[in-house]
């Protein structure tokens, strides 16, 4: 049974963080924001699972289990927070939300 | 072409395709849908990699309560379609092309690199059972473990606190 | 031996008196002013004369006596000490500059009391005094710059004493700017001095000269960058221009420092170089010509001029020429002398004109005076006395020096028949126009309004000082009579080791050749000689036009009018230069570098930086919008490139 070389998976993962980066540019709409970063966040949990297995070590995947379980708590904080920008502004278009400047 | 690869690049295409339909679709509720399928498509290449404890934590937590929650907001705030405005110049005509390159080039470098250096024996589910990570968690990870723990209380009370309304 | 040892007094005496008078006499009354002027001048004399009964004493190997007080300054090679000398040319030079000066003080006591800052006058007079005196007693040629530059400073001073008044202060400008040219050249020549000996001590140079020859050219370029110093100082051609301007300062001013001393300084310094330029014959012919083109040329504007001042002008600047010819044809000693003899009855002079300056109530236009004779005796007889010397009569000072010139000039080592025509020919032309000066001023009828001007002798503080002029006027020069009948020139015997200690070899022994006459001869060829001769035509000439026949100036300057209007108007040199020079100069400082590189590039830099400064600021102010995602762009482009960097530094043989 042959292998499926690790650096396959890593190139996935280069490719769906790519992904990610350029959803986070280019959206408009907050939460899509939100999204894009937890598709990154997915894309970097895949390189550490292929990682673990290319080592043989169990750390990249206790790591991948604190990085669900952060991105679980961000996600909640973040909507929260979203949810009163977009009470507040009546929008829910970032470039709407541009007082973090001088 | 083996069971494994063809598994491979299905659910790798299926993962990237999900990828670019969360960049593609004008609505966020459509976004929100493609963005599980990547998870999905992702707890399968985790199956695939040996690691069956995270695809199910993938599936259950992440699939299964974050992206719900996505799914919720966007029903409660009615997200609509997204207003169409002028994106800035740099966006448009450097960003969106350096991004593709430079990611295509990052693939490309990785398919072909060493650097995972063995590629491994062949995938055994034994070394990566629930049993051992939860030793490992609890042994050598019980301080990051524990703090984790608090910092979901802290994100549920903030979360709280930020969602209620003012009286 | 107190003085010799303690040199420097002689300098402090009268920087004392200056610092004194500048800082503190604003406030004090004119009799305190007077006493710490004229006090520190006559201790400085009084100083001069102990030197003089201590240098007797000394043997001959221990002149010229040195006083180093301390290294001034050492960069590598170079090494200057602030160092005071003492020789023979120093001790007539140290005479005639502190006497003079005393008398010049005490006069000006009278002639300046009435006028406003009183005290910053004796002030600028005694730092004069000072600078004159070091330039005197240097030992090496940067000190003597110090004093070079430093007279020149107070001539600017005092010539804008009245700085209120524009032409004055135009004055002060054009004798500090002109006289800067002229010592640019001494810089040079004081720069390559050093570079060909290796030091710019007198002492040092002239015995390195005397052990090692050294190219004539090297010195002659020396020689001649030196003089261009002398020229612009001393007021020859071409850097005269300052000098009659010059006359716009209090006349005691002009008597001093443009007539006594500074002017003198070229000369000085000439013959204290005597060793170099000996040894550099063109350089010699160049300081001959200049002397003696000089001396006719100023001779000639001297005649028609009609403000008394500016006579005396020209012919200061004509008698400097003389000075100058005598250097050039080998005769220094003689040069000296007439330095000497001319101190006195210039001096006088311009004292004299002075006192009828005041006497006349301010009036310098000789067309305005006449017939004063009477009324000024004083003044009349000493300022005849001083005209006298100064045409050459045979038994007053003047006579013996300018006789000994025109002799060297004619039959010396380095005689020049052109040069001794020119010397003589501006001898007659003083003579000329000194009687000119005399009868229209003190002669005929008078041609002001008698009512309005009320003519009265000065007072004792300014006449004295002109009879003692006067006596010096006639006795002064009697130091070089025994020479005229055969027996020694005591002046020349005194100045001899100075100026033949270094003399190349051929210059000493051609000196020793001229066959001795007897008494009498001597004596009526000395009297008979050419200068002589025109001396008296000259007086003879001034007599027939301005006593005998009075209307006749006027008609013969009709007839020859274009020759009139260009001698009075001083052959339009200062429009020359005007047009030639200060008018080009001042449109390329306008234009080019005021304009162009002060404005546009200094400013520009500066003001450009500034702009560039804002003009990035605002740029990047823009980064800053607000906008999360430009935010999250920035991020990322230098999360790629922060990645590129690292993957193409730290990781190797990949691809």
């Amino acid at each position: 049974m042959s292998v499926i070389p690790v650096s396959y998976y890593l190139a996935l993962s280069a490719v769906l963080f790519g992904l990610g980066v350029i959803a986070f540019v280019f959206k408009r709409n907050v939460i899509t924001i939100f999204m894009s970063i937890e598709l990154m966040l997915n894309a970097v949990n895949l390189a550490f699972v292929a990682f673990a297995r290319a080592h043989n070590q169990l750390d990249g995947l206790v790591f991948v289990f604190f990085v669900i379980v952060v991105a679980a708590a961000e996600a909640a904080v973040g909507l929260a927070l979203v949810i009163m920008l977009a009470q507040n502004r009546q929008s829910l278009s970032v470039e709407r939300m541009n007082h973090l400047k001088l | 072409m083996t069971v494994p690869f063809l598994l491979f690049f299905v659910c790798g295409g299926l993962a990237v395709v999900g990828a670019i339909l969360v960049i593609a679709s004008r609505e966020p509720i459509h976004s929100a849908l493609a963005l599980i399928l990547v998870m999905v498509a992702l707890a399968v290449l985790y199956l695939l990699l040996g690691a069956p404890f995270i695809a199910a934590v993938q599936i259950i937590v992440y699939a299964g309560a974050i992206m719900v929650l996505f799914v919720f907001v966007i029903m409660l705030l009615n997200a609509g379609v997204e207003e169409r405005t002028d994106f800035s110049s740099i966006a448009k005509y450097v960003g969106l092309p350096l991004g593709f390159v430079l990611m295509l080039w990052a693939a490309h470098w990785l398919w072909h690199s060493q650097a995972a250096g063995a590629v491994g024996t062949a995938v055994s589910t034994a070394a990566a059972s629930s049993r051992e990570l939860s030793v490992e968690l609890f042994r050598q990870y019980l301080f990051p473990f524990e703090a984790t723990s608090i910092l979901i209380l802290i994100a549920i009370l903030g979360a709280l606190v930020l969602a209620k309304k003012e009286e | 031996m107190p003085i010799l040892d303690h040199l420097w007094i002689i300098l402090a005496l009268p920087l004392a008196g200056a610092a004194l008078n500048g800082l503190l006499g604003k406030h004090w009354p004119q009799s305190r002013v007077n006493f710490v002027a004229i006090g520190s001048v006559t201790a400085a004399f009084l100083a001069v004369v102990e030197l003089v009964r201590e240098f007797s004493q000394l043997a001959p190997e221990q002149i010229p006596f040195v006083g180093n007080y301390f290294t001034w300054m050492v960069a590598g090679p170079f090494r200057v000490d602030f160092a005071l000398a003492v020789d023979q040319l120093t001790m007539v030079m140290l005479l005639t500059v502190s006497f003079v000066g005393l008398l010049i003080h005490i006069y000006s006591t009278g002639y300046m009391a009435h006028e406003g800052g009183y005290y910053r006058f004796f002030s600028y007079l005694n730092l004069f005094m000072f600078f004159m005196l070091t330039l005197v007693m240097a030992t090496n040629l940067l000190v003597m710059f110090v004093g070079w530059e430093g007279v020149g400073l107070c001539s600017y001073l005092l010539i804008g004493f009245w700085f209120l008044k524009k032409s004055a202060t135009d004055a002060g400008k054009k004798a500090f700017i002109t006289t800067r040219i002229g010592d640019f050249g001494f810089t040079v020549g004081l720069l390559l001095v050093f570079a060909t000996f290796q030091s710019i001590d007198f002492g040092t140079i002239f015995k390195s000269l005397a052990a090692n020859p050294v190219s004539e050219s090297v010195l002659t370029v020396i020689c001649i960058l030196l003089f261009t110093g002398a020229v612009g100082k001393s007021a020859q051609l071409p850097l005269y221009v300052w000098l009659p301007d010059a006359m716009e300062g209090p006349t005691p001013v002009s008597a001093l420092i443009h007539a006594a001393t500074m002017v003198t300084a070229g000369v000085y310094m000439v013959a204290r170089m005597n060793p170099l330029f000996s040894r550099a014959p063109v350089a010699m012919l160049v300081v001959a010509i200049v002397g003696a083109a000089t001396a006719f040329y100023s001779a000639t504007i001297g005649l028609v001029q009609t403000d008394i001042k500016k006579v005396l002008a020209y012919s200061t600047v004509s008698q400097l020429g003389y000075m100058f010819l005598a250097c050039g044809v080998g005769s220094y000693a003689a040069g000296i002398f007439h330095l000497m003899t001319h101190a006195f009855f210039k001096g006088l002079l311009f004292l004299a004109a002075g006192s009828v300056i005041h006497a006349m109530g301010g009036e310098q236009d000789m067309m305005k005076m006449g017939g004063l004779a009477k009324k000024i005796p004083t003044t009349y007889w000493t300022m005849l006395i001083a005209t006298l010397a100064i045409a050459g009569i045979p038994g007053f000072a003047g006579f013996f020096s300018k006789d000994e010139i025109l002799e060297a000039a004619r039959s010396g080592p380095n005689a020049n028949p052109i040069l001794w025509a020119l010397g003589v020919a501006g001898a007659g032309l003083t003579s000329f126009y000194m009687f000119r000066l005399v009868f229209l001023t003190f002669f005929g009828v008078p041609r002001y309004d008698e009512h309005h001007v009320h003519v009265h002798e000065s007072p004792k503080n300014m006449t004295i000082p002109l009879m003692i002029l006067a006596f010096f006027s006639i006795f002064g020069g009697w130091l070089a009579a025994p020479h005229l009948i055969g027996g020694t020139d005591y002046f020349e015997r005194f100045l001899e080791p100075v100026f033949s200690a270094y003399a190349p070899e051929q210059a000493a022994a051609l000196a020793e050749n001229h066959a001795p006459e007897g008494p009498a001869l001597a004596l009526l060829h000395a009297v008979t000689g050419w200068p002589v001769i025109v001396a008296v035509l000259g007086l003879l000439l001034a007599w027939w036009l301005y006593i005998k026949n009075p209307d006749a100036p006027k008609r013969l300057a009709k007839s020859v009018h274009g020759l009139y209007a260009l001698l009075l108007n001083k052959y339009y040199v200062d429009e020359i230069y005007a047009a030639l020079i200060v008018r080009p100069l001042l449109w390329i400082s306008t234009n080019v570098l005021w304009h162009g590189v002060d404005q546009g590039l200094i400013d520009g830099v500066v003001n450009g930086s500034a702009h560039v400064a804002r003009l990035s600021g605002s740029r990047l102010r823009e980064l800053q919008s607000g906008n999360t995602r430009s935010y999250a762009a920035w991020v990322l482009v230098g999360v790629v490139g922060f990645t590129v960097l690292l993957l193409t530094l730290f990781v190797t043989g990949v691809h």
